[in-house]
């Protein structure tokens, strides 16, 4: 037998395979299919829990009040590894097996922006949660977001500092393997130097890092008011205790990515004395949000952080929409999320723009013995 | 094994003319299982590429990666950045479109072959865990300088490649790889690629110059990582420098592991199983990658060889006893 | 000066906890002669041991020295156990194949506990407790913490200790011997596989105690946190001269002051983590023996 036999038999095999599965007709079924893929393993897996979580808690919640158009919803969710390279895998499996209406997904822009152009081709929409990353709403016209983005974030923190806190001169640290990282620090910079503050000193590190003290004494000789620390909650949980190691006593400020019950965990007292922006506040007393506590506390036994917050508030965002749209055939589903408006959700109140973007207020929040507390909300 | 003839330009016609009939029935095919198989296939390209290395040649890179990332990105650049600047390729369609496109892989490879021959010149004086460190380490100084460079997209990575990416040019590099490699360990020339794996010592003194096989063996290796990358770029119309890291490195080795160390069937064999039977594990969810680690000790201590592998792994053994004793 | 002072001490304490990781790879090098690359997992583990044991002992003993200094022998101890197990069940079937194939195993091995450590015990980071109440001390211009104290001195008594286990008693001259020369070792009536045995008990508890004092301090772990350090650590073992005790030691602090150095400067703190490969290179490219090694040639 020879190589070219092999490869032959091979072939054939290979194409009985594949017309074997090749495209089955649709079918109609009692069930209408919601894909989810989120980072439930590796890196970021804690905040793809979260958004899962809060999905989870929200389709449970709709199918035990009847379902939507008469029919229950499944949801199919996919695990991406905190891999680049899987989301688009995922999410071909999502649309093309499993014949999904609708796409959740991603926390994590990066992974966003991987699945969105697929969603985009096959004509399904995606509604990602909590990815801020102005370049995924971009890739077309069947991908949405409900939380705001991150220019308005920088811009917001930029505002803040100078203005509420009062400083003229601020450091940056970023965490260059972050898109969403470089992202802020971009606008934070922007605005900043635009209403007439200084950045002294930028430094930089790569999530995972756990030492920080290079940069932070950098940092401490520059002498700035205030340090923006643009990264995830684990290390700037490390870069707060680490800098006032090293006697920085300065307010340091962040973002969304702050959010975790974590950073105050292993932070502790370093951590006081901080501010972050974020999607909610859990101290808001609206009857929304604190039924969503509840609801989420009974089911997880923890305190929702804001991705739960936004995987919530995307499931109902959809299902709103499936419900004004009266059926689950692309098309109408986007124009559907396309034209919500108004909807009073758990992280504020969600209009879409004409780019497909949540124009929401932020809340500033200050860290003060343990807990996160409302200091300002900033509309857009 | 004499019946495996990777070599035979049968088998390239065969596997080319297959490649065309993917292309043809393509459209009537499930999205979600053609791009399985195409990622299957690029994973050939790879395996076949690291095994000239790792299995013939006797070398131990952990750099692989690092060479589809050079691909990828200089491909990358050429159908998604220059466009910007230069209307006229911006302008191309069809069949000129993927002219530019097989170029832009092309010079992807050339790029990646040129690092690694810059990369395999001085280090290859370096012997087996050195060699494996030091081209770790150079796949991660890659890494690093592309998530630093702003042009191609640093951290964010680069978005909005052109699906380029044809089942036909994903089946035709696999094909010509298994090809190409084939011919080069059954020529004169490649012969001296097995000395130097079998024995550096005595294949230099009957006159191999065993650190130009190595490179060269470094640089064939390099040049089809390179345009694989390309085509895994120009497939998932994403890269990002963190898609390149030690862990795809070493994936890769597992191929090459698994299917045999020096045998291109079997290592190609190895990339399409694993490629569509890691995908069918996803139900198992976080347990998937368990498995996969514990698949990788227990075949390395019940059937080193691989699937495929006989010459290289047992040789070496006599040799080992005979150093002991 | 006050910014060069601290950064100098910054950089030794990164290198302290980088020397204790990499005198493990460099044991089990130089008698074994192959990369453990599972052993940044083994720090990990480390970690892990010492955070269950904290929920337990913690409530009765209270933070301390005493509980402190338990935590550390009880993950010293589960880690040895731990080292010892993998090199029994996974190193000694291979112990006479080519050193790729264990090198590969070795690989499995590290994937094995990352994705077991993210399957078992979540992907999350968890916060590790407070062990030793902290407070600053200033060292003249350069600020510290006591905890950052008790890591020097930690890691230098760890030093000692196996300087002298290697160097006085009459397993380490066995351990020595067998790095030398394995068969006329076992000539002379060495037991090698309890000296592998014990090599691996003895670099794996200071992984452990790698992980420990590391977590006291950066009060953080998850199931990823051993592979750069790993990484870093070997990339610290061959720079001072792979299978060289006081090698290790000295590749450590010199990687921990670079990296400090080039993460404090404005231009290369990006590309830190390439520049701790690109020293790599170099000096394998010019001293293949590293700073304290000898070169050697291989004979036919």
């Amino acid at each position: 037998m020879t190589l070219a036999k092999i490869l032959l038999t091979f072939g054939a095999t290979a194409l009985l395979f594949v017309t074997g599965c090749a495209k089955q007709a649709e079918t109609d079924s009692d069930v209408i299919k919601i894909g989810q893929f989120a980072s439930l393993t590796g890196g970021i897996a804690s905040f793809g829990q979260s958004s899962d979580a809060g999905t989870t808690l929200a389709i449970e919640e709709i199918n035990a009040a009847g379902g939507v158009l008469g029919k229950q919803i499944e949801l199919i969710t996919e695990d991406d590894r905190s891999t680049a390279g899987e989301p688009a895998n995922v999410v071909r499996k999502l649309i093309h097996r499993d014949k999904v209406s609708a796409v959740l997904g991603q926390v994590a822009s990066s992974m966003s922006i991987e699945a969105a152009p697929i969603c985009q081709e096959a004509g399904i929409p995606m509604i990602t949660p909590a990815s801020t990353n102005p370049e995924v709403t971009e890739k077309g016209d069947f991908i949405f977001r409900i939380c705001f983005i991150d220019p308005f974030q920088g811009k917001v923190m930029a505002k803040f500092a100078k203005e509420n806190l009062g400083a003229s001169k601020s450091a940056i640290l970023t965490d260059v393997k972050q898109d969403y990282s470089v992202g802020l620090t971009k606008y934070f910079k922007e605005t900043f130097e635009e209403i007439g503050g200084e950045v002294v000193a930028e430094q930089s590190f790569s999530s995972g890092d756990t030492d920080f003290k290079a940069q932070l004494t950098t940092i401490k000789a520059a002498d700035p008011e205030v340090i923006f620390v643009p990264a995830y909650y684990t290390e700037a949980a490390l870069i707060a205790l680490q800098a006032r190691e090293l006697g920085i006593e300065l307010p340091l400020c962040g973002g969304d990515g702050w959010d975790s019950p974590k950073l105050f965990e292993i932070a502790g007292k370093a951590v006081d004395g901080c501010y972050f922006s974020n999607h909610y506040s859990q101290e808001d007393p609206s009857e929304a949000v604190q039924d969503f506590i509840a609801k989420y506390k009974a089911k997880h036994n923890a305190v929702p952080d804001a991705m739960a917050a936004l995987g919530y508030d995307s499931a109902y965002v959809l299902v709103d929409a499936i419900k004004r749209a009266g059926s689950t055939e692309p098309e109408a589903l986007r124009d559907a999320i396309a034209t919500t408006s108004g909807y009073k959700g758990v992280t504020g109140t969600i209009t879409l723009d004409e780019n497909r973007n949540a124009s929401k207020p932020a809340v500033v929040l200050k860290i003060a013995g343990g807990k996160a507390s409302y200091v300002a909300t900033v509309a857009p | 094994m004499r019946w495996i003839s990777e070599h035979s330009r049968t088998t390239l016609l065969i596997g080319l003319a297959l490649a065309g009939l993917l292309q043809l029935i393509s459209g009537n095919l499930d999205v979600y299982y053609l791009n399985i198989g195409l990622m299957a296939a690029i994973h050939v390209a790879l395996a076949v590429s690291l095994n000239l290395v790792n299995g013939y040649t006797g070398q131990f890179s952990l750099g692989h990666a690092g060479f589809m990332a050079v691909g990828a990105y200089t491909a990358a650049s050429l159908t998604t950045i220059l466009p910007e600047a230069l209307p006229a390729i911006a302008g191309l369609k069809g069949f000129s479109l993927q002219l530019w496109f097989v170029f832009s892989t092309l010079v992807g490879g050339g790029a990646a072959a040129l690092c690694g021959f810059l990369v395999g010149m001085p280090s290859l004086r370096l012997r087996g865990d050195y060699l494996a460190i030091v081209t770790l380490g150079f796949g991660e100084i890659i890494r690093v300088f592309i998530q630093s460079s702003d042009t191609l997209g640093g951290a964010r990575g680069l978005s909005g490649l052109p699906p380029l990416t044809s089942p036909f040019t994903c089946v035709s590099l696999a094909v010509i790889s298994i090809y190409i490699c084939g011919n080069l360990v059954k020529s004169t020339y490649g012969l001296g690629y097995l000395a130097t794996r079998d024995d550096e010592i005595a294949a230099e003194s009957v006159g191999v110059n065993t650190t130009r096989c190595k490179v060269n063996a470094f640089v064939v290796g390099a040049f089809i990582a390179g345009m694989a990358g390309s085509l895994y770029g120009h497939l998932l119309q994403y890269i990002n420098p963190s898609q390149f890291g030690f862990l795809k490195s070493i994936e890769i080795v597992v191929l090459v592991i698994l299917g045999g160390m020096g045998s291109t069937l079997g290592v190609s064999i190895a990339a399409v199983v694993m490629t569509f039977g890691l995908e069918q594990m996803r139900n198992l969810n976080e347990w998937r990658m368990v498995i996969y680690a514990l698949l990788i000790i227990v075949f390395m201590i019940v059937r080193p060889q691989g699937v495929m592998g006989t010459l290289g792994v047992e040789r070496s053994r006599t040799k080992s006893k005979r150093k002991a004793a | 000066m006050d910014t060069f002072l601290q950064q100098l001490f910054n950089g030794l304490f990164l290198g302290a906890i980088y020397a204790l990781i990499a005198l493990g790879y460099t044991m089990v090098y130089g008698i074994l002669r192959f990369i453990n690359f599972a052993h940044g997992e083994v720090y990990m583990v480390g970690a892990y041991v010492a955070y269950f044991a904290a929920s337990m002992l913690l409530p009765l003993f209270g933070a301390g020295w005493l509980a402190f200094l338990l935590l550390l022998i009880i993950a010293m101890l589960a880690c040895a156990l731990l080292g010892v197990g993998i090199e029994w069940t996974v190193y000694r079937p291979l112990r006479h194949r080519p050193r790729l194939t264990v090198l590969i195993t070795a690989i499995g091995v590290s994937l094995f506990l990352q994705y077991g450590g993210q399957s078992w015990l979540g992907a999350a980071p968890r916060a590790f407790p407070t062990l030793l109440p902290k407070s600053t001390v200033s060292l003249g211009p350069v600020q510290a913490t006591n905890l950052q104290i008790v890591v020097l001195v930690t890691t230098l008594v760890l030093m000692l200790a196996l300087r002298f286990f290697v160097m006085k008693t009459k397993l380490g001259k066995a351990m020595r011997a067998v790095s030398h020369n394995v068969q006329a070792a076992s000539l002379m009536g060495i037991n090698n596989d309890r000296v592998i045995s014990v090599t691996f008990a003895v670099g794996s508890a200071l992984a452990a105690a790698a992980g420990v004092l590391y977590a006291i301090n950066y009060p953080t772990i998850n199931p990823l946190m051993g592979l750069m350090p790993g990484l870093k650590a070997f990339v610290a073992a061959v720079l001072g001269g792979i299978g060289n005790i006081p090698g290790a030691a000295v590749g450590g602090l010199v990687l921990g002051i670079v990296e400090t150095f080039a993460g404090g400067s404005p231009l290369l703190s990006p590309y830190r983590d390439a520049i701790a490969f690109g020293l790599l290179v170099l000096l394998l490219l010019f001293k293949p023996g590293g700073l304290l090694g000898k070169a050697t040639v291989e004979k036919v």
